[in-house]
């Protein structure tokens, strides 16, 4: 007797919505044997990851807050993923059009300092959006003008975002009045026309959170009524019909490169002015990154990524309050969220397989 | 029973949604050559592929002279003497014939002395091959004869051919016929597996008609008419077009000296594409696989640019225009693979109607989909094209090949074109969905439009076609009027038998003189 997988005939509808719930009950077991082997309690663990961030009595005040502010960057750049992923063409810098977008607003927003005018913030949003735009643009126009690969050139060019980011931190955007430290002027603190503060106190609500939801609403919208939307459904699952169809691969690729660049770059935007602050060499923080897996986690629907994105966001808290609480390392916590990616790829086999009981055949 | 060479006692192989063969029983004689027909799907394929050892059923048995045979694997088979030739070869390029024959045998005797026997054989057979030539450099047909002679050399006992003649011309056609009769009066068996008729009552002493997966005919086809053989495919009775001459006008699409390079390094170039299509005026453009028919349709659709100048919609230079600009002036295209290309097999058909439909059709506005418009759309073709599907909703990859070629080309007609073209409109298609469809291209070219059909279904373009023409690697025969062409007049306009290369030329000219 041995176990088979046997090809189903369609891809199972209840598999696709049951695997991404599958996929976290196995992250918590594995999760928990990991913890266990670093020698804590895995229950408590993963109490102090899932639970205790939204419940707990002495942390809840300040952790709920935290869900929407670190939801909110992963929600945005997923987003903007997520209609790339949908027609093949894999994004993999995020994390770089994320900080160029940072760097750029930043720079807008510190020009005008400190002109006290409404105008600066929404400036530096545009603005923002742009700097993740051109740096989407080098791979699009690269792939479309010379076939390069969009995931080695988006994802090489991430280490470049991060070495001028590191540049600008201690040259040109550095705080005047810093005494010498590198960073830029905190916008929260120095120059609040220029920041981007909560909304509602005690809720996380920052204009970052407002855009996220736009963007999945406006990315529903697209997806389901917009010929756009269709086209990249279309080139996704057949890309002969598409070309058949019309549909032009070169606008294709643009499009959904540009959409995630400027999606990241308001992302970063948002952090910059609002929860990170100012410009510093650390300020890129993986949102990039996370928000594959959250695109993903989320099906590439829109919906599914917005609670996809909550969900990570909770093991980002979580995970640090497992570190302060029960001194966890931080690589055990990365290697949490790893595992959650792991296992809903390994999960979307039984969407196109079952699984059957086979008895040997006699010969 | 006894004295059979094959029988086959209720042979059951169930797949996951399908029973592809349901108790298949019959035998096949010493000397005999047995058609197995069915559509696609009927589950030829599989039996085939169960006597060759490649499939297991689930219940049944064979037996090879008498005695239990079930081989585990194709080389099992091969020792009991059972050879197949396949649809799709297993060849590679670029080794010598003579090194492809030893890499399919199991024990292969050394070059030299397997030359010498390659040389012997086909010869004897009437299938000219030079061992040493490199097989990238054969045609279709020489391919084959390297499989067929692969298969020969071991001496079989029974010979399977899975659709042999879909990459031949007739004349080569002819060539092999003549083969296979030889080796049946020396006491081989031939399974011979094809839906065209026609060959079948030619060739073959005995039929057996599976649907659906079973047994609902065996006969012999030399008295039957291939009208009978068809109805006993479909298991309902055939329509068959109507022709009425139809009156030509205007001149509607011209292609004027069109060149194309080979798309990506596979597949063929345009070379000197000439034609011309009249309002009311059916153009069929025969040709074997492979010969341009897929590049021919991108350059008129619009998927792959032509140079400026050589494509022409009512004087117009359409050359440049993407596929919905020239939707949008009335050419309209419908290419042969259906499940991918002309349609998106996960999405439901009314996400397909809109994939071709938008310009024509209006269904958006302002680059919004009016899903509803597209849903009605859907709903008409399937209502006037007699599409059999639950609905709209319905993907497309879960109709029946002739169900989907009736939506996509019934999608593409009732956006009314001007002119049509269309790549194998009823490859792979039950009979009486390919006669429903014929009949609607004849019914769109009575209505005033230039029609333009490739087919490798030579039998379909004289049926149908007003004017004649063939794709021989990426070069069209000057187009001559349909009636009154011969079969040899065909055969050596897509290119004749490549065994005869140089007096090829020389026969044209005299043919077409």
């Amino acid at each position: 007797m041995r176990f088979v997988l046997e090809k189903r005939p369609a891809p199972s509808r209840l598999m696709l919505g049951l695997t991404p719930i599958l996929a976290v009950i196995a992250t918590m077991l594995a999760g928990g044997v990991m913890f266990w082997a670093l020698g804590a309690n895995p229950v408590e663990a993963i109490r102090t990851i899932f639970v205790d961030p939204l419940f707990d009595p002495t942390f809840a005040s300040y952790s709920r807050p935290q869900l929407l502010v670190k939801a909110a960057p992963l929600i945005l750049i997923a987003i903007g993923l997520s209609l790339g992923f949908r027609a093949g063409i894999w994004n993999i810098g995020a994390e770089g059009q994320y900080i160029i977008g940072a760097v750029v607003g930043a720079g807008v927003g510190l020009a005008f300092y400190p002109t006290e005018s409404r105008l600066v913030f929404p400036a530096m949003v545009l603005a923002g959006a742009f700097g993740g735009w051109v740096w989407a643009m080098i791979p699009a126009l690269l792939k479309t003008r010379l076939g390069t690969n969009e995931i080695l050139v988006s994802l090489m060019l991430v280490y470049v975002a991060e070495n001028i980011l590191a540049s600008v931190a201690s040259g040109l955007l550095k705080n005047p009045e810093g005494r010498g430290f590198p960073g830029s002027r905190n916008f929260a603190r120095d120059y609040p026309a220029a920041s981007n503060l909560e909304l509602l106190p005690g809720t996380g609500m920052h204009w970052g959170v407002i855009a996220a939801f736009i963007a999945v609403i406006a990315a529903y919208v697209l997806m389901t009524r917009h010929k756009m939307g269709f086209a990249i459904r279309l080139t996704g699952e057949a890309p002969r019909a598409a070309r058949f169809a019309g549909v032009n691969p070169t606008r294709l690729v643009v499009f959904s490169l540009g959409m995630a660049g400027a999606l990241a770059g308001m992302a970063g935007l948002f952090e910059v002015s609002g929860p990170a602050g100012q410009i510093s060499i650390d300020f890129g923080s993986g949102y990039g990154f996370t928000a594959i897996i959250v695109a993903f986690l989320g099906r590439l629907h829109p919906i599914g990524i917005l609670l996809a994105g909550l969900l990570m966001a909770l093991t980002y808290i979580g995970g640090e309050l497992a570190q302060l609480m029960l001194g966890m390392p931080a690589a055990a916590i990365q290697l949490f969220q790893g595992m959650l990616l792991f296992f809903l790829l390994a999960m979307d086999v039984f969407a196109n397989y079952r699984i059957r009981l086979k008895t040997r055949e006699a010969a | 029973m006894t004295d059979a060479l094959l029988t086959l006692d209720g042979l059951t192989k169930a797949y996951p949604g399908v029973v592809a063969n349901d108790a298949v029983s019959f035998a096949i004689q010493p000397g005999e050559v047995h058609a197995l027909l069915g559509e696609n799907g009927a589950g030829k394929s599989t039996l085939v592929k169960t006597i060759y050892g490649l499939v297991k059923p689930d219940a049944g048995k064979m037996f090879l002279h008498g005695a239990p045979f079930m081989p585990a694997n194709p080389r099992a088979a091969r020792a009991a003497g059972v050879a197949m030739v396949f649809q799709h070869f297993s060849l590679f390029d670029a080794l010598t014939v003579a090194e492809n024959v030893a890499l399919g045998m199991d024990d292969p005797p050394g070059q030299g002395q397997l030359g010498a026997r390659i040389r012997e054989v086909s010869e004897a057979y009437g299938l000219p091959l030079d061992p040493d030539r490199i097989v990238g450099e054969l045609s279709a047909g020489e391919r084959q004869r390297v499989e067929i002679v692969r298969c020969l050399l071991q001496n079989p006992r029974l010979l399977i051919m899975d659709e042999p003649t879909s990459v031949l011309t007739p004349q080569e056609v002819d060539i092999l016929f003549k083969t296979l009769r030889k080796l049946a009066a020396e006491g081989t068996s031939i399974l011979y597996i094809s839906h065209k008729l026609e060959e079948i009552r030619s060739l073959c002493e005995h039929a057996t008609v599976l649907r659906l997966g079973q047994v609902v005919a065996t006969c012999d086809p030399r008295e039957k008419t291939a009208r009978d053989l068809a109805e006993m495919m479909v298991g309902s009775a055939l329509h068959v077009p109507e022709r009425e001459g139809g009156e030509t006008g205007d001149m509607l699409l011209e292609v004027k000296r069109l060149s194309l390079p080979a798309p990506g390094g596979f597949g063929t170039p345009l070379r000197d594409v000439s034609l011309s299509v009249l309002s009311g005026e059916i153009l069929g453009i025969g040709g074997v696989a492979g010969n341009g028919q897929d590049e021919l349709l991108a350059a008129l659709s619009g998927e792959r640019p032509a140079p400026s100048g050589s494509i022409l919609l009512r004087q117009r230079d359409i050359s440049r225009l993407r596929p919905n600009a020239r939707r949008a002036l009335g050419l309209l295209a419908a290419p042969e693979e259906r499940l991918g290309h002309a349609a998106a097999p996960e999405m439901s058909l009314t996400e397909n109607a809109l994939l071709t439909g938008d310009v024509r059709e209006r269904l958006s506005s302002r680059g919004f989909i009016r899903w509803g418009k597209a849903r009605e759309f859907a709903a008409r073709v399937i209502e006037a094209f007699d599409v059999r599907t639950p609905g709209p909703d319905t993907a497309a990859g879960a109709l029946s090949g002739g169900n989907l070629q009736k939506f996509v080309i019934g999608r593409e007609i009732l956006q009314k074109p001007d002119v049509f073209v269309v790549n194998q409109p009823t490859w792979g298609v039950d009979a009486s969905a390919a006669a429903a469809i014929r009949q609607a291209l004849l019914d769109l070219a009575q209505t005033g439009a230039g029609v333009v059909v490739i087919s490798q279904d030579l039998d379909e373009l004289m049926e149908i076609a007003d004017h004649f023409t063939a794709l021989n690697e990426g070069r069209l025969a000057p187009i001559r009027p349909a009636r009154g062409l011969t079969i040899e007049e065909i055969g050596l306009m897509m290119g004749g038998a490549h065994d005869m290369d140089v007096a090829d030329e020389a026969a044209i000219a005299e043919v077409l003189a």
